[in-house]
């Protein structure tokens, strides 16, 4: 993170352009411009957007033609599933849905199991016709998009990492240090994130230690399990690698891990989403398409 | 001036939602369009078919199991009893009358009993059975290995792909165009594990199961485990059988390489 104009008190000719959202009586007496994001990461980090939302609407479609997840080296109708979405009833349009995990049933009716899809009509199926790719239930083209996009994903990945590493990012911006890492500091970042208190000034250009971890167990430890959970399915690759399927305990549970872990990143991109509107989403936004990012050096108004 | 804000934190709202619907419906206009469909099926299938061929140079063999594991019940798929009066008759008397032809590209066609391929040299393995819908089954196969069948009949120089025809109609077409078949090339052919399977988990295998006779490709997802095998017709090339693409599935829209 490049500072570019440090302790400008007035707004920065960056800023110019941006439509003023705060009467100048109120502004804070020091705003500073920093370079937060190099083009890279904006690069990589939108094709991700890109590419991870249709990666999971894709595969939602792949798991439509089987709602059922297990655990071990073997899972078809006749074997215990740890979840399964179904639907009981007549007909379709008399059904309910059903979401039963670990043998307890929940109603889902409209949702998952059972919903209507783009004609309004009532379609049996685990996740909803909204949420799949393609919109109806095609197991072929889902797959089809599934592992061309896997390719873009993986290619961006790799990208990434490497200029990640070579750059530095991954050491100046992600490494949490020593400081980050007393047990002070961390309670003091929970209760921070309760308040929904955002860091001004100097503390603002770094990230804070929860993001850090956050964003460390996502590249570091939930994408990659979703590559090698994907790989572990693979029923040529396994020949090559029978290992990583035992790593997971089986194929059905590699699929269960995939499924797991696909939820685990809708979660960070829910949470993620919403620090974003709390620490200012147009400022947020700004630094993720041109990479400037305004520091507020006090706490104004 | 916070109106301001929220106009605009609106207008932002309403324009991600609007990129959603806009970006859904694309890629469904995008999945009906066959251009699309070829790009991401080469760009995409034939990366992974070429990384994956690249890997299995070496010819790996698949994971086998042991006896205690495999699955209690064996889901049947597909075809469960081939609807047709030759087959009945077929069946009646325990596929003794059965033969299977090994014809096309190669140097000495011939028919097959039974009798024949069990007094060939046979292989016994224990293997995971992937269905492309996503469940797993194990079980335990038995059969001669489809290269030794090959080399008793001899390859002509062209020949690059095994063509299995078989006796159940899935669609129930009335001019055969849903007949089941698949084919793989001389690769997955020659590969020890590659069998023809006259038995299951130690018993003759049964009809859900394909009797009298199914391909085992392991290291491929189940639609490529022909059932009901009557016929192994070696080819130059596949573009010109049924539907063009190589299999009952893959004329339906499914890859042809079933690796993954």
């Amino acid at each position: 993170m490049t500072v570019e104009a440090a302790d400008t008190p007035s707004v920065p000719t960056a800023e110019a352009a941006d439509p003023p959202v705060i009467p100048t009586a109120k502004r804070p007496t020091g705003r500073e411009v920093i370079y937060r994001h190099s083009l890279v990461v904006r690069l990589t980090h939108w094709i991700n957007v890109l590419v991870i939302s249709l990666l999971l609407m894709s595969g939602l479609n792949i798991f439509n033609a089987y709602p059922r997840l297990h655990w071990g080296q073997f899972g078809a109708d006749f074997d215990k599933a740890w979840l399964e979405m179904a639907a009981l009833g007549p007909s379709a349009d008399h059904a309910k849905g059903v979401v039963r995990i670990a043998g307890h049933p929940f109603t889902t009716t409209g949702v998952f199991g059972v919903s209507k899809d783009a004609h309004g009509v009532s379609v049996v199926q685990g996740f909803p016709s909204w949420a799949t790719l393609p919109s109806q239930r095609d197991l072929a083209t889902a797959r089809r998009w599934h592992f061309f996009l896997a390719w873009l994903f993986v290619i961006n990945g790799a990208v990434y990492f490497l200029f990640a590493l070579v750059n530095g990012h991954l050491r100046r911006d992600l490494a949490p240090s020593g400081a980050d890492l007393r047990p002070r500091n961390i309670v003091r970042s929970i209760v921070d994130h309760i308040r929904l208190k955002h860091p001004v000034g100097e503390e603002a250009k770094r990230y804070n230690i929860l993001q850090k971890l956050a964003y460390l167990a996502v590249i570091f430890l939930i994408l990659p399990a979703m590559i090698l959970t994907g790989l572990a399915m693979s029923p040529g690759f396994d020949s090559l690698a029978p290992w990583l399927v035992d790593v997971f305990g089986g194929r059905p549970s590699a699929r269960s891990i995939h499924f797991i872990s696909a939820n685990l990143i809708v979660l960070f991109v829910i949470v993620h989403v919403v620090e974003v509107f709390l620490a200012g989403v147009w400022n947020e936004i700004r630094s993720m398409i041109t990479g400037r990012y305004v520091i507020r050096t006090e706490h104004g108004a | 001036m916070t109106g301001g804000m929220f106009s605009r934190r609106g207008l932002l709202g309403a324009g991600a939602a609007g990129a959603g619907g806009l970006l859904l419906s694309g890629c469904d206009r995008l999945s009906a369009s066959p251009s699309f469909q070829k790009f991401i099926a080469t760009s995409g299938g034939d990366l992974t078919f070429d990384a994956q061929r690249l890997l299995l140079a070496g010819q790996p063999l698949a994971r086998e199991f042991k006896a205690s594991q495999i699955s209690p019940v064996f889901k049947s798929n597909g075809t469960s009893h081939p609807e047709s009066d030759d087959y009945d008759a077929l069946a009646k008397d325990g596929f003794v009358n059965w033969r299977l032809a090994v014809d096309g590209l190669v140097g000495r066609p011939r028919q097959f009993s039974l009798a024949d391929l069990k007094a060939m040299p046979s292989r016994t393995q224990i293997t995971r059975h992937d269905c492309v819908e996503g469940w797993s089954a194990i079980g335990g196969w038995t059969g001669v290995p489809l290269g030794h069948l090959l080399r008793k009949v001899g390859l002509r120089p062209n020949a690059r792909y095994v063509v299995l025809r078989c006796a159940d109609d899935l669609e129930a077409s009335l001019d055969g165009s849903g007949l089941y078949y698949e084919s793989i090339d001389l690769f997955d052919a020659f590969h020890p594990q590659t069998i023809l399977a006259y038995a299951m988990n130690g018993a003759p295998l049964a009809i859900p199961h394909g009797a009298p006779l199914r391909l085992r490709v392991e290291r491929q997802l189940g639609y490529k485990q022909a059932k009901y095998v009557m016929r192994i017709e070696v080819v130059d090339r596949i573009d010109r059988i049924q539907g063009g693409k190589g299999g009952y599935w893959e004329d339906r829209g499914y890859a042809w390489y079933a690796g993954i």
